[in-house]
């Protein structure tokens, strides 16, 4: 294993549903990361993007949390979050809130440090410039996009080039993966219904591949269709692209 | 006689829009139609990949979105400067012009013109700003029957229905329920569909032609609305597929078209980039069978007593507010319905307005205000997928207006007493801060250390019931990563 | 206050955060109008798109062109035709020698009698290639609009130099027309619908059967 990246600093941004629900997966990051030669930092003020708030309408609740962002990562050079949903919500949402708490101040110190955060996909292909991380992984896994990693973060088909450069892994398409799961934060909860509707749909088209695992980049989604699969007794896993990443041939990760 | 024998065209179902419950409810009413389902998801799926083929033909697309979103905003940015220039050209041209201020007014000045006419029927295009004000209600009160001959709105009308999308308003009708309505009610209305009629499409769009030729052939007054209006030529576009539109614009002595304010371009050479930007992203084609193009009165041809009613009903609320402006710019071609997962499963009558989908849940609210529990809820109504921006002609941020509009909402419903405000502060007070985060995350993990042999959680009582009724959830295992990152690598860091 | 006053207040008053007064100034449109859109061969082109928009499509010379509207015509089972008035002279003599009725339409034709008509014969304004779109400015060789409208057959003859390559070049050419207020019918194959569940038919209110003749 090349090191590619010795002597970068990144920060973690976890997010808040990995580090109470997930922690699997920001430990796959740290490890994935450190293998390539970064060193992590976790800056403990972090707490949440606030796109909960933002997202059911209440903006001032939202503010606290652009302003707890800036204060744990400004002064990094590399912000990096396993969520294409976080992440897109800090880049698209946090200047939308500085200025709606009319905070001209805030407003600067949000351009500076959404300029340096990045989903995972982006910091491994774009910064470090590698798709092949070194991990191997034997099993048949099947991708769904998550909306917000591809229509906010814009994070392309980079999540994609990674899973491709696993070793071992037999990629199966996911049949209307551009559709959305029916996570959308409250949405989950204040549309349950359609919600449960949208969901089903995926995970009826997650067992028609075939594939063991599911996987995407984000883990808010993957527990909306977890929960469909795991109540059906699919039998698919769920997982997150990092820990697939992180996982390494002898190694258990 | 009872009063629903005096009718003169088919009664729509009871009830009002605006009387029509919060959209969850009424989704999970159309949820339960299996049929229903069926004809959206199959529908649904035809366009968009015919949409999609078509915009992948045109390798400028994205120059011409840009362009349409460009026209459009120079529109609405100097609307006042376009109205009176439309007006001004309109009238040159020998129409005439009148302005309602709402949907009453727009209603009453049809009416009128009806009626000074001396008919008691008219024939109608297809038109979105007709359906919003409630025109054909408005003229059956006053004892003119209004008959719609679009094949789709023709289905809607003879099945006492209600449109549910925006280009297909049938779209929750499959062939063999369009083959009953037509066996059952054209006979009642003029001429009828043939005994043996099968649901054939062709033989279904057959029965249509022989049903509405009479009324076309004998319509001494028309109502149309318009695609576009063009301010420096006074011109009306009505884009279309079947030659109903043709034949209500050109046979009848009297055409009224009834425009939103918002319809207006400022020049004819603008239409080069809405006639390509609409066909593909509404019907998935080059260019659609027909489109009408007229200025004023053209002596010798056409109706000769020509009339268009600028209509506001709503449409200044959403200019006033910059964030929800570009909503205005909608070309109401329907592709962000066609897309939505959303409209794909509940189907338009969920949205309680003929503007139903994502350009729905923000055209309402905003042209209807949120006074009513539907149009508090119509902002909800999404997952904030952003399929929608993806497909829009003219780019509206849709999720982000979406958003902008859940804000009205809950500055709306501040102070009441209800859960959500509630929580959703007892939230903001446990994310605001990481100590607060920790506290609660404590929690999380004695929960889990007390069910030790757990990892997902069932059906659970309510609140947690929205989640947990179809899906199961997830224990947060005992040590979050917080706590294992302080355990294991705190001392690194400093 | 009267209504129009009224809106034009309300939209003023919407609009306090515009502040500069010149729409073109205020909003640049960065948008080349009129360009062509670059294709292999124009004519080829728009025969295919006709053609896949159901149309029928014949192509001929000057020469031949009396004959073969007749000869059109005839197959398509055409036993009536209105002619515009400004028809050229040589296609009437061709139609009425092949033995089809020519109704003229001065004075005008009521809407009963133009439905007893099988068929009607114009020349056009403007052709698209790319899209298949046949552009009427109802000048006299098309006539008013219910003639192009009612018959069940229309056959229209398209000149070579009348054939754009898209939508932008089309608008252009058509400018003069409108501003001299004539009325434009585009038309895109016969009248077809896809309200029933989004499977297209062909054939509904307009005509049914769409000829096109291309000339040079």
């Amino acid at each position: 294993m090349t090191i590619h990246a010795k002597g970068i600093t990144v920060a973690l941004f976890a997010t808040c549903i990995n580090d109470v629900m997930f922690p699997g997966t920001p430990k796959a990051v740290v490890q994935v990361l450190e293998r390539l030669g970064c060193r992590v930092e976790f800056p403990l003020d972090q707490t949440c993007c606030g796109q909960m708030f933002t997202n059911t309408g209440y903006f001032d609740a939202a503010v606290p949390n652009v302003r707890n962002y800036v204060k744990a990562f400004t002064g990094y050079d590399y912000v990096v979050g396993p969520s294409g949903s976080c992440v897109g919500a800090v880049r698209h949402q946090h200047p939308m809130l500085a200025e709606h708490a009319r905070d001209a101040g805030l407003g600067r110190a949000v351009d500076e440090v959404v300029a340096r955060t990045y989903d995972l996909s982006e910091f491994l292909v774009d910064v470090l410039g590698v798709t092949d991380v070194g991990a191997y992984f034997p099993h048949r896994v099947t991708y769904h996009p998550t909306c917000h990693s591809v229509r906010v973060a814009k994070v392309g088909d980079r999540p994609y080039r990674l899973l491709q450069a696993v070793k071992g892994i037999d990629l199966v398409d996911l049949p209307a993966a551009d559709q959305c799961c029916g996570f959308g934060g409250t949405f989950s909860v204040k549309n349950p219904d359609v919600s449960v509707a949208m969901a089903s749909d995926k995970a009826r088209h997650v067992m028609e591949t075939g594939a063991e695992y599911l996987v995407t980049g984000d883990n808010a989604c993957l527990m909306n269709i977890g929960g469909i699969l795991h109540r059906e007794n699919s039998g698919v896993k769920t997982i997150h692209l990092a820990e697939i990443l992180a996982h390494t041939e002898g190694g258990d990760r | 006689m009872t009063a629903q024998a005096q009718r003169r065209t088919p009664a729509p179902p009871p009830g009002t829009y605006l009387g029509m419950p919060k959209f969850q409810k009424n989704a999970k009413e159309q949820l339960a139609n299996e049929q229903l389902r069926k004809n959206l998801r199959h529908a649904t799926g035809t366009i968009r990949a015919k949409r999609a083929a078509r915009v992948e033909e045109v390798p400028e697309w994205e120059e011409l979105r840009l362009a349409g979103e460009a026209i459009k905003n120079r529109t609405l940015r100097h609307l006042d400067t376009y109205l009176v220039q439309l007006e001004d050209s309109l009238q040159k041209a020998g129409a005439k012009v009148h302005w309602a201020r709402d949907a009453a007014e727009a209603n009453r000045i049809v009416v009128g013109l009806v009626q000074a006419k001396g008919v008691d029927e008219v024939v109608k295009v297809k038109s979105m700003a007709t359906q919003e004000i409630e025109l054909n209600e408005a003229l059956e009160e006053a004892g003119i029957a209004a008959w719609e001959t679009d094949l789709a709105e023709l289905i809607v009308q003879l099945g006492h229905d209600r449109p549910s999308h925006i280009l297909v308003p049938a779209i929750h009708r499959n062939r063999s329920e369009v083959r009953e309505i037509f066996l059952r009610e054209m006979k009642q209305y003029g001429t009828p569909a043939p005994e043996d009629i099968t649901d054939d499409p062709a033989e279904l769009a057959g029965a249509a032609r022989r049903h509405l030729r009479e009324k076309f052939l004998r319509a001494k007054v028309a109502i149309s609305g318009a695609n576009f209006a063009i301010a420096e030529t006074g011109t009306l576009v009505v884009v279309e597929s079947e030659g109903n539109g043709r034949m209500c614009l050109t046979l009848p002595d009297t055409l009224i078209s009834v425009v939103g304010i918002e319809k207006v371009l400022p020049t004819f050479a603008d239409l080069e980039v809405f006639m390509r930007l609409l066909p593909r992203s509404s019907t998935g084609e080059r260019m659609n069978p027909y489109t009408s193009m007229w200025t004023g009165v053209t002596p010798g041809d056409g109706p000769q007593d020509v009339h268009v009613v600028l209509v506001d009903n709503g449409r200044t609320n959403a200019l006033a507010d910059p964030q929800g402006r570009p909503a205005l710019r909608c070309i109401r071609c329907s592709a962000c319905l066609n897309i939505c997962p959303v409209y794909e499963r509940v189907g338009g009558h969920a949205y309680g307005s003929v503007y139903p989908g994502p350009i729905g849940a923000v055209l309402n609210p905003q042209l209807r205000g949120i006074g009513h529990e539907i149009d508090q809820s119509l902002p909800y109504a999404s997952s904030l997928c952003g399929a929608c921006f993806e497909v829009c002609p003219v780019r509206i941020p849709i999720p982000d207006i979406l958003v902008h509009l859940r804000k009205e909402v809950a500055d709306h419903k501040r102070g009441k007493p209800k859960l959500e405000p509630t929580a959703m502060a007892a939230a903001g007070w446990v994310l605001a801060d990481h100590k607060h985060f920790e506290l609660a995350e404590r929690v999380a993990g004695l929960a889990a250390r007390a069910l030790p042999n757990t990892t997902f959680l069932g059906p659970l009582p309510w609140p947690a019931s929205a989640w947990t009724r179809a899906r199961d959830l997830p224990m947060p295992p005992p040590e979050s990563f917080r706590k294992w990152w302080r355990t294991n690598r705190g001392e690194e860091q400093q | 206050m009267s209504a129009r006053e009224e809106i034009l207040g309300r939209v003023r008053s919407a609009l306090v955060d515009v502040s500069v007064s010149d729409p073109v100034a205020d909003v640049p449109i960065d948008w080349e109008y009129g360009r062509p859109t670059a294709m292999p061969e124009v004519l080829a082109r728009f025969v295919e798109m006709c053609e896949d928009y159901k149309a029928t499509v014949a192509r001929c010379d000057e020469g031949s062109l009396a004959s073969r509207v007749a000869e059109l015509l005839g197959s398509a089972g055409v036993r009536s035709v209105v002619l515009p008035s400004g028809v050229e002279q040589p296609w009437r003599q061709a139609i009425e020698s092949a033995g089809i009725t020519v109704h003229g339409d001065e004075p005008p034709l009521s809407r009963a009698e133009l439905d007893a008509i099988d068929g009607v014969v114009t020349a056009a304004a403007v052709g698209i290639a790319e899209t298949g779109t046949i552009v009427l400015d109802h000048a006299p060789d098309q006539g008013r609009r219910a003639l192009t409208l009612v018959p069940d057959t229309h056959l229209v003859v398209v000149r070579s130099d009348q054939v754009v390559s898209d939508v932008p070049e089309a608008v252009a050419r058509l400018a003069g027309a409108v501003t001299d207020g004539a009325p434009l019918t585009w038309i895109s194959g016969p009248s077809a619908t896809s309200d029933i569940e989004l499977s297209r038919v062909e054939g509904v209110h307009g005509p049914r059967n769409l000829l096109v003749v291309l000339v040079g």
